[in-house]
């Protein structure tokens, strides 16, 4: 049990000190795309060889979150405590372990495999939410413990009100990370100052948008960082109970949760009388079911409850009436990750990165047809030119690029022509498009606009949950529209209808399923309308 | 038949009571259950009914509503597609397509004699390594439209 910020920063130094001996670290990262590489039987084989050769107790050999590069996956690097030095290493295979655990020995250098720190892949970026990705071991809270972690649960709970922490939340401008940007502190505020014996903390880690990863990477990778978040946000707002909402489709990031949360109650941090201080929170994972609309907070809230997940009309609001119609305060898992290094080194500190009004960092997940794929974590305000070509490494095959998708089925298509805009919120939305969760798909010369435009049609009617009319006729309406215009079998008449269904579904839609869903149709005949001009039969 | 005689209802027991046999726990235990038999069938969504006391109408309502829940079991193996956006940009639509003519099914169903199921699934969040399948539940990405028969073809042999 730790009971105090003087117990927790000994805990920490006993960690350190156990493994003052071990002077190297080979961090094998674990994460989803390096895992299905086979990442963990690597980690076994090293394991067993540096064993072998006596070398356990100079190295360590550990498991870690992601590391970003995934297009290099599997990756591992090779950390030198000394000199903190820290050596990245990818497109690693079984048959280099005899080269890695040369590197323990000076004896080899798998040259051939080091990726270039320099490259601004990686000086370009700026991590905050992903700072112990890829560092620590997220199945050990001593690793978290031993780099700082719940530094800022313990300090709060021992040196600042409620409101204290409440006000670094508001002043250092963070935004939610979910999708909608509303502003953090205010949410919290006005959940604060609800009169109730009863409130909850929701996470929301359904992570809906196809072609985002970033959630999952950090509840894998760092675990604890969303419980201390979680718990922070409780004390602040005056709540004792909370729920991860996390999707099904994610069950290492479900295992590594529920593994985190029973290591913070076996340690007291999770329980009753946290730090001595007459606090208590306690928290559970609840599983998704592969319903996009659950991301919803209406909706996700009423799975929790254990409903078909249907959203319901805004007001009340969950800040009054959420969870068993308590007060309730619904955050994203990168806005709750965000928390911890807010306390930690103040509000002020936060919001003298990014942009005025999009502070910090973000982070997104590069896919699509560009070189550098994974997950990187750059200062709000960055141009998508900086984005894509600096860190991304440009299209693959130096073809030209055509758009980018951002924001998901709620956002839209970006073209080339508007590569110099700065990534935040509001320079997002200017030009039709939003932040979203995260998600950055890169398209080049071949992707055909019209189809990703249905793609996008077709997948919110699927995932419609059908409570009103709008969005579900709507979408499927939209979809046969887009359907004709793909075939080349549009009517002129059809265009004008096009347009016209838009902005009906957009405005009478019950909730952000509906309302979003034409924005990609939107943004595409902004764009691309010759396209959609080319989509039209000659009658 | 005797329901209590197989210890696989047990364990969706055990998540029942775990959350107190409240109302709430009826995904979480739907969860364990098609983990546990594979798929969700009408004794099992019955059991679940009656434990929660809540309606049969209601379990298999919110079955339904989940993508997902089955409620008919795979075939002895399964390749699921991803068609998230990273995917289809990289060319999964194609991949299904290929699959499909090749097993004369559509996405969602399982062969006649039972060996594949083939699935497609909305991102499975490994999105750098696009185009991906999943073979029996083993994620394979970076696939070429040849690999991802051939892998089929191996899987099934
Ligand atoms: C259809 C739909 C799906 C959504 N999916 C997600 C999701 O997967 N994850 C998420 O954090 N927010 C999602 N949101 C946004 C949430 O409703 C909510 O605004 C957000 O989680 C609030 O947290 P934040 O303030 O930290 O951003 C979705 C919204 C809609 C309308
Ligand atoms: S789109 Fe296929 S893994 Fe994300």
């Amino acid at each position: 049990m730790i009971e105090s910020l003087e117990e927790l920063l000994a805990h920490a130094l006993k960690k350190k000190e156990s493994e003052k001996n071990s002077h190297e670290e080979l961090r094998v990262c674990i994460g989803s795309s390096c895992a299905s590489l086979g990442a963990d039987e690597l980690k076994k084989g090293l394991k067993t060889k540096v064993k072998d050769e006596n070398l356990d107790k100079q190295c360590s050999v550990k498991g870690v979150g992601c590391n970003g590069l995934c297009s290099a996956a599997i990756m591992v690097s090779h950390y030198d405590k000394e000199k903190e030095l820290e050596t990245i290493y990818g497109g690693v295979e079984q048959n280099d372990i005899d080269d890695l655990v040369g590197i323990i020995k000076d004896k080899s250098s798998l040259e051939n495999k080091k990726c270039d720190m320099n490259e601004p892949f990686f000086t370009k970026q700026k991590k905050i939410v992903l700072e112990n990705a890829g560092v620590i071991d997220p199945d050990d809270i001593d690793d978290y413990i031993a780099h700082g972690g719940y530094i800022a649960l313990f300090t709060a709970l021992e040196e600042m009100r409620p409101e204290d922490i409440i006000n670094e939340v508001k002043v250092s401008g963070l935004r939610g990370r979910g999708g909608g940007g509303y502003p953090t502190g205010l949410k919290w505020e006005t959940v604060a100052k609800v009169e109730s014996n009863q409130k909850y903390i929701v996470c929301n880690g359904d992570e809906g948008d196809p072609g985002a990863f970033m959630d999952r990477a950090v509840m894998e990778a760092d675990p604890h960082k969303i419980i201390e978040g979680m718990a922070l946000c409780a004390y602040a707002c005056g709540a004792d109970k909370g729920y991860i909402y996390v999707r099904a489709e994610y069950p290492e990031a479900v295992k590594k949760l529920n593994k985190a949360i029973k290591q913070a109650r076996n340690n007291g941090i999770l329980g009753n009388q946290i730090a001595n201080s007459g606090f208590n929170f306690d928290l559970e994972v609840r599983l998704g079911g592969g319903a996009f609309v659950c991301g919803e907070a209406t909706a996700l809230v009423t799975s929790i409850e254990g409903n078909r997940g249907q959203p319901r009309q805004k007001p009340p609001h969950l800040s009054n009436s959420g969870l068993w119609g308590e007060p309730t305060i619904l955050n994203n898992v990168e806005t709750f990750a965000n928390i911890a290094p807010i306390i930690k080194n103040g509000g002020e500190w936060y919001s003298s990165m990014g942009t005025k009004n999009s502070t910090g960092t973000k982070v997104f997940a590069l896919t699509g047809n560009i070189k550098n794929t994974g997950l990187v974590e750059v200062p709000m305000g960055i141009t998508l030119r900086e984005l894509i070509y600096d860190i991304g490494g440009g299209v693959t095959d130096d073809k030209p690029l055509k758009a980018i998708q951002t924001g998901g089925p709620s956002g839209g298509c970006i073209p080339e022509e508007l590569l110099d805009i700065k990534v935040d919120y509001d320079s997002l939305k200017e030009v039709g498009s939003i932040m979203g969760s995260g998600g950055l798909i890169v398209m080049d010369e071949n992707s055909n606009m019209l189809e990703v435009a249905r793609f996008f049609m077709e997948f919110s009617k699927d995932e419609s949950c059908g409570k009103c009319v709008p969005c579900r006729v709507g979408t499927t309406e939209l979809t046969n529209l887009l359907d004709k215009f793909v075939k080349k079998e549009a009517s002129k008449s059809d265009f004008q209808l096009l347009k016209d269904m838009c902005e009906v579904v957009k405005e009478s839609s019950l909730c952000g399923l509906g309302q979003a869903a034409p924005n990609p149709v939107l943004s595409t005949i902004k764009y691309f309308e010759n396209e959609y001009l080319e989509g039209i039969k000659d009658d | 038949m005797n329901l209590k005689a197989d210890d696989r209802f047990k364990m969706v027991e055990k998540t029942i009571k775990k959350l107190n046999y409240d109302k709430s726990a009826l995904i979480e235990a739907l969860h364990t259950a098609q983990e546990t038999f594979g798929y969700l069938s009408n004794d099992t969504l019955r059991f679940i009914a009656k434990r929660l006391k809540l309606p049969h109408s209601k379990v298999y309502g919110v079955a339904t509503f989940y993508h997902f829940f089955r409620l008919k079991p795979n075939g002895k193996h399964t390749a699921v597609v991803c068609m998230g956006t990273a995917c289809y940009i990289k060319g999964a639509d194609k991949i299904i397509q290929q699959l499909e003519e090749r097993f004369g099914i559509k996405a969602g169903e399982t062969t006649k004699d039972g060996i594949i199921s083939v699935l497609s699934a909305r991102c499975v969040g490994a999105c750098s390594l696009a185009p991906i399948v999943l073979y029996d539940e083993k994620p394979i990405g970076n696939l070429s439209l040849e690999q991802s028969i051939q892998k089929v073809e191996e899987l099934i042999k």
